[in-house]
């Protein structure tokens, strides 16, 4: 390489009319201008980096800080129990037929993939089991909890985020009824107890949906169950440590789309971007949520 | 009716500021009133009647000043600490704010049965609660709608619906945002007579944003004329037709010509 080469790399990234009348072959003013631009990429990719830590932390704030102040409410004063089975119906068994279908198709598929592969190896009989771990360990609940943040978390931001913004969240409150108490506490409690059993008929759902995925390429329901038997835990901790998953998985879909409805601004296009915004947090939170607990859970099992 | 101006005032506000970023909306309201008081709050559309309210029902934070409600300081206090205050008002909103989920008939019970005076109502019967809600529909001149939706009324309806739910908890002081703004004068009259019946059956405090001189004339015992954040006159009626500062003789008449000028207008010169 000559001795010219960085002086051209360099040149493109010098801004238009920023510069003086210097030579710009003098190498000092040369070599300056590389440590200013790096600078300010270095403060700018630092800006961005850190502010948008600063952000995402603040966000988990304030949902923390709702989560806390809906649990202060329920231990004060309990939870109308009108409200909370009208949002248990809205969240759970509303959502139900969605997560059947979905996790359901999801067993199917799986037993598709494993059955062949695994014929070739003569341990087709496994297959039941690899259905079922994988679904109650990962599938039921990451699906169902997507399913419903996709259902029941835009409905909820988009009925409390109009309710915003036509004043009646003002109206609530200068009743002397706190949102929390009215709004956000039935939603949080209703999914924290839904999810889980919704996910325990999803779940079945996606057993039986390998079942019969197998049963169609020569495997018999009791090869099937007995190898379900044989891979899971004795003591059910798969199917528990999945349903904990979808505990969380239920706080972060009504929590996410109460703070998201609470904060709409701006009419019918807010209420659209809020709902928009709620779903994509709520679904990003739980694959990394995800991601956490089945280190924390799994870990043992996942590792080689 | 007479009011008594000697007793300690229902609502004392002092000094009030209120700003959104740098853009002040209520640049030091100081005001009072006694109890049974009905005071109209006028000024030019945006000129900052709904963010005093607003203040006054704690929704929004003043940036600077104090509001007193029954010598309660009220302007620091959190969401929870608000609801003894709250428990003593009624707010009527703009556009009536109806919970749009809920009948007519659970809107106005709604107070009742989930408010902070749950507690006194819980041995009252369904019954006895149909009778009260029926009682303040009839009062609003709307009986046997208890099981219609909001969606299914006519604006005038709506804002009339608001007012029996904002009356439903029986509150020391009512604030009225624009009650008969958009309503036609029949109606309009029609609540102005109610705002004075509320006052004179249980003492009511009130204050009600309004543009209606007519309305003005008839309920107000003080008003307020708030103009670029301040307050512009503050004083009764007859002094309030005999003033003879340009701004609230400009607003009275309804005239284009003086000092308040069209905001458009002051946009457009600026640029």
């Amino acid at each position: 390489m000559s001795e010219t080469s960085p002086d051209e790399k360099i040149e493109p990234a010098k801004t238009p009319g920023a510069h003086g009348p210097e030579n710009p072959h003098d190498e000092d003013t040369i070599a300056e201008e590389v440590v200013e631009v790096f600078e300010e990429v270095g403060q700018f990719s630092f800006q961005v980096v850190f502010g948008t830590i600063a952000h995402i932390l603040a966000y988990l704030g304030e949902v923390v800080l709702l989560f806390g102040e809906a649990l202060r409410s329920l231990v004060q004063r309990g939870v109308n129990a009108g409200d909370l089975f009208r949002q248990m119906a809205v969240i759970g068994v509303e959502s139900l037929p969605i997560a059947l279908l979905t996790i359901g198709f999801s067993g199917a598929v799986l037993a598709l993939y494993s059955v062949n592969t695994l014929k070739t190896y003569g341990a087709a009989g496994l297959v039941g089991g690899i259905v079922a771990l994988s679904i109650v360990r990962e599938t039921g609940p990451i699906l169902t909890g997507v399913a419903i943040a996709a259902r029941a978390g835009s409905a909820i931001t988009a009925e409390i985020g109009s309710m915003k913004v036509s004043e009646q969240i003002d109206a609530l409150r200068s009743m002397a009824i706190t949102p929390v108490e009215y709004l956000v506490k039935p939603r949080l409690i209703a999914s924290l107890i839904m999810l889980p059993v919704v996910t325990i008929f999803a779940d079945l759902a996606g057993v039986m949906g390998g079942a019969i995925v197998a049963a169609s390429k020569g495997v018999s329901w009791t090869e099937y169950l007995s190898s379900i038997q044989q891979l899971m835990e004795a003591d059910g901790s798969d199917i528990s440590k999945g349903l904990l998953k979808t505990v969380v998985f239920g706080a972060i879909i009504a929590l996410v789309g109460c703070r998201e409805g609470l904060e709409t601004e701006g009419g019918a296009s807010g209420v659209g971007q809020s709902t928009t915004r709620s779903v994509v947090i709520s679904i990003v939170l739980i694959f990394i949520t995800d991601f956490l607990l089945t280190f924390l859970l799994f870990n043992k099992g996942v590792s080689p | 009716m007479a009011l008594d101006f000697d007793a300690a005032p229902k609502i004392d506000i002092r000094d009030l500021h209120f700003a959104v970023g740098d853009r002040e909306i209520l640049k030091g309201i100081t005001l009072s009133l006694a109890p049974a008081e009905i005071l109209c709050v006028m000024g030019v559309s945006g000129g900052g009647k709904s963010t005093l309210i607003r203040n006054i029902a704690g929704l929004i934070r003043p940036t600077g000043g104090e509001i007193f409600i029954d010598d309660m300081e009220m302007s620091h206090l959190s969401e929870d600490e608000l609801i003894p205050i709250r428990a003593k008002m009624g707010v009527v909103f703009q556009y009536a704010a109806l919970f749009d989920s809920m009948s007519v008939y659970e809107n106005i019970a709604f107070g009742i049965l989930r408010g902070p005076r749950r507690a006194q109502y819980k041995k009252s019967s369904h019954l006895a609660i149909a009778r009260m809600v029926a009682q303040r529909l009839r009062e609003v001149g709307l009986p046997g709608i208890e099981r219609r939706l909001p969606a299914e009324l006519s604006g005038g309806m709506r804002r009339r619906v608001g007012l029996a739910r904002a009356l439903a908890t029986e509150p020391e002081i009512v604030l009225y945002d624009e009650p008969t703004s958009g309503l036609d004068p029949v109606t309009a009259a029609f609540i102005d007579d109610l705002i004075l019946r509320t006052r004179e059956r249980n003492n009511v405090t009130s204050i009600v944003v309004s543009h209606d001189m007519g309305s003005i004339y008839r309920i107000a015992d003080r008003v307020l004329m708030i103009y670029e954040g301040k307050a512009q006159f503050y004083g009764t009626v007859a002094e309030l037709k005999a003033s003879q500062d340009p701004v609230v003789r400009q607003f009275i008449t309804g005239s284009t010509e003086g000092p308040i000028q069209n905001q458009q207008g002051q946009v457009a010169r600026k640029r």
